[in-house]
């Protein structure tokens, strides 16, 4: 066998054989990274030693686009940061600009914008289970499972907005355009069907033996040592860390809801897994609430001005994306853009856990740690 | 006996050859139609609809398409090794073929030592993957054929072990001819099945027989050399068009022969239950029927469960498997050898397979449940928690 020219033959113990740690390269066209993500793997066997991840196959300068652009034109390049997600990220950039602006949304824009949140939540939950499985090695089931309930969302949000993945569906100041008449029970029949789909994957994954077996104790992280790595979200609520925006720092009408916050033990890969598919219930039960509150009225502020223009000001949004804490910085000097946005990524700083989790463990088991990251590309590229 | 240097007996072996590889041919193209079909159906989908009816004509799609495509070579690839590697893969399972018998006296041919035959013919398989795995100058596929040899190796002995001690236990006569104590002779194994399949004797067997068959044929959750999500593919990752579908054909060839060979040993094969008098169409589909049983169960594993960790397939090998087996050859020879009656076989042999499957399943039911537990300001006001 050859020894490829970045390796050298390192000298084994005495009386071995001399052995060569490999270099593994997976990705950026890989199965298991879901995107455009590369990670060189240093094996020594099956065992990785090194992990060194490479980004920026996805980079599209959302921020100097958002700067070169004006406050409308901006928007739909903010679908595609999370793009399992469009809505939530629409939605901390619409709420940046209100904020920056003093714009005030009315009553049942902010429920609409509530529910759509969700329902990406559970969208981007849902695909994550779905890839997950796949990772684990259960041959296309789950990603079909995921893909049914995916549909069904998609299919609402396109009878609401005009399209699936990237909706462009949230404004400054409100919503597009109202509901569809038929919109609550189609919600209902949405959420019943969710909570099927959360059963399936329950019946189907958390209790097989083969993927506890993998998952349980894989790459466990403490508290501590989640903060000071920036984890946000699911990845550090497993950890046992009860910390999430919505309840901690309530944002648009968030504090109205009641419902609670899945924690992990130990923050093994079986938690982060588990956090989540407990998460996506709780977000059917939100949805539920918005539509037993929702009013009826405008769905966009009147008042708004045809070219928004914003004289100074400079603020920090903080939501909580579906990968974590997903907050926007804008600042504003005058005239129709902005003069800086910054987008804080949760899945570029859950990344930054890869590499120490990901050493002293197996090569497959580095596959489902980086699948339960859940990182989405369009997001840590930007 | 067959006269062995006639030239009538070489060329009615060498037609019956033929016969066999095109018969397997066949039959694989429509194991991965009826694979692509249930699973498809198991995952909510419809699989091939579009050629022909019902898709019926998928298959030959598929074929003219894989001929059809280049056949690349990798520029830093082992020239021969890498280009021999897939008849060095199909060749063994054809050999298989050679000995197995799909009704009575329907094979190519009947050896004696038919079932040492099988398991020698196929521990040459893992040969050509260590080729593919090393001629192909690819990390992936150098990977997928080391853990192929580990795994291969590992489990061939279970495999054989399980096998030996059916060989052990069949015993009795045929048609008040001589008593038999243990055979390797496939059609004298069927035939003594005419009162109840091996399985009723030996399950501990069975079980530790289609779980080292699951491993031999790379099928899920043991399909760790080609791990698509990890290795994509594994050792045949390079291979393109026609040496790539020898890959496959091999991969379902194999399972047709394992499936034919388990209902054999186990399932009675042609013999069990209608006897030997009923006819070949009947023996045909009796063995159509029950290796279908494998295939399908294989499938249904697919669909169903994830893949294990190299360690974790190696550990359930060596720490559970082999102690089985070498458990039941052991009890299974000390019956043999006081004369007790098969009932013990059964006995021995099902306790040792419900305490496989207890263990299982308690350690399944004693680990803690959930980690998750749900916090918040309002979990005292009786908000709703799956």
């Amino acid at each position: 066998m050859t020894v490829w020219p970045d390796e050298s033959v390192v000298p084994g113990h005495a009386g071995g054989f001399d052995t060569v740690d490999m270099t593994i390269n997976i990705g950026p066209q890989h199965p298991a990274t879901h995107g455009v993500f590369r990670m060189a793997l240093t094996v020594d066997g099956e065992v990785v030693m090194d992990c060194e991840p490479y980004i920026g196959y996805l980079h599209r300068g959302l921020e100097k686009l958002s700067e070169a652009n004006d406050y409308r034109q901006a928007m739909g390049f903010w679908d595609r940061t999370d793009y399992l997600a469009g809505m939530c990220c629409e939605g901390a950039y619409c709420m940046a600009v209100e904020k920056l602006a003093g714009i005030d949304v009315p009553e049942r824009a902010e429920y609409i914008r509530v529910m759509m949140m969700e329902l990406s939540r559970i969208n981007s939950h849902f695909m994550f289970l779905g890839a997950f499985g796949a990772d684990v090695g259960s041959f296309g089931t789950s990603f079909i499972y995921a893909w049914r309930e995916r549909e069904r969302i998609y299919d609402f949000f396109e009878e609401v907005s005009g399209d699936r993945m990237f909706p462009t569906y949230f404004r400054p100041g409100g919503v597009a355009f109202d509901l569809p008449e038929n919109y609550e029970s189609r919600i209902r029949w949405l959420i019943s069907s969710i909570r099927q789909g959360i059963d399936d994957f329950d019946g189907l994954l958390t209790g097989n033996e083969i993927f506890v077996e993998r998952c349980r104790n894989l790459a466990p992280m403490t508290v501590e040592r989640a903060v000071n790595l920036g984890l946000s979200g699911p990845v550090l609520r497993a950890t046992g860390l009860d910390w999430d925006v919505r309840k901690a720092e309530p944002y648009s009408i968030y504090d109205r809801f009641k419902f609670a916050i899945p924690v992990g033990v130990q923050g093994d890969v079986f938690d982060r897994y588990h956090v989540r598919i407990s998460e996506m219930f709780q977000s059917t039960l939100i949805v539920e609430q918005c539509l037993d509150q929702i009013t009826e009225g405008l769905v966009l502020n009147p008042n708004l001005p045809k070219n928004l223009r914003i004289e100074k000001g400079e603020c920090y949004v903080r939501t909580e994306g579906t990968k974590g804490e997903y907050s926007v910085y804008a600042l504003a000097k005058g005239g129709n853009k902005p003069y800086r946005m910054k987008l804080r990524s949760p899945s570029f700083c859950n990344l930054s856990a890869l590499r120490e989790m990901v050493i002293g463990s197996y090569v497959a088991d580095a596959i489902i740690i980086l699948g339960s990251l859940d990182i989405v590309l369009g997001e840590v590229d930007k | 006996m067959h006269e062995i240097f006639g030239i009538w007996n070489w060329l009615d072996a060498v037609i019956r050859i033929l016969i066999i590889v095109l018969v397997m041919t066949v039959v694989v193209m429509y194991l991965t139609y009826g694979e692509r079909k249930v699973v498809a159906r198991l995952q909510q989908r419809l699989g091939p609809t579009r050629t022909g009816p019902a898709g019926l004509l998928q298959p030959l799609a598929d074929a003219v398409k894989l001929v059809g495509k280049e056949d690349l070579r990798p520029a830093n690839a082992d020239r021969w090794v890498f280009e021999l590697a897939p008849y060095a893969t199909f060749i063994p399972v054809l050999m298989v073929l050679v000995t197995l018998p799909f009704a009575e006296h329907w094979g190519v041919r009947s050896l004696p030592l038919g079932m040492f035959f099988v398991f020698a013919a196929l521990g040459l398989n893992i040969v050509g993957i260590m080729m593919a795995g090393l001629g192909s100058g690819n990390k992936y596929a150098l990977l997928g054929g080391v853990r192929a040899a580990a795994q291969m190796i590992s489990y061939e002995i279970p495999l054989v072990l399980s096998l030996l001690a059916v060989a052990m236990v069949v015993h009795g006569s045929i048609d008040g001819g001589p008593e038999i104590n243990g055979s390797l002779d496939l059609q004298v194994i069927t035939r003594l099945q005419s009162d109840y399949p091996l399985i009723i004797l030996q399950p501990l067997a069975f079980i530790i027989f289609f779980t080292a068959m699951l491993s031999e044929l790379h099928r899920a959750p043991f399909d760790i050399p080609v791990a698509e999500s990890e290795i994509v593919g594994g050792y045949f990752v390079e291979y393109s068009g026609i040496r790539w579908s020898m890959f496959q054909l091999t991969e379902y060839a194999s399972m047709w022969a394992f499936s034919v060979f388990g209902s054999i040993v186990f399932l009675g094969g042609w013999e069990w239950p209608f006897g030997h008098d009923v006819g070949w169409a009947y023996q045909l589909l009796l063995t159509t029927i029950k290796s279908l049983l494998f295939i399908m169960l294989i499938f249904w594993l697919r669909t169903t469960v994830p893949r294990l960790r190299i360690d974790q397939l190696m550990s359930f090998c060596w720490k559970v498997l082999l102690p089985m087996s070498i458990l039941q050859l052991l009890m299974n020879g000390f019956i043999r050898v006081y004369d007790l009656p098969n009932v013990f076989l059964s006995l021995t042999s099902g306790a040792g397979a419900v305490g496989l499957v207890a263990f299982i399943v308690f350690r399944a039911f004693t680990r803690p449940k959930k980690t998750a537990s749900l916090v918040g300001a309002y979990r005292q006001a009786g908000v709703n928690v799956r």
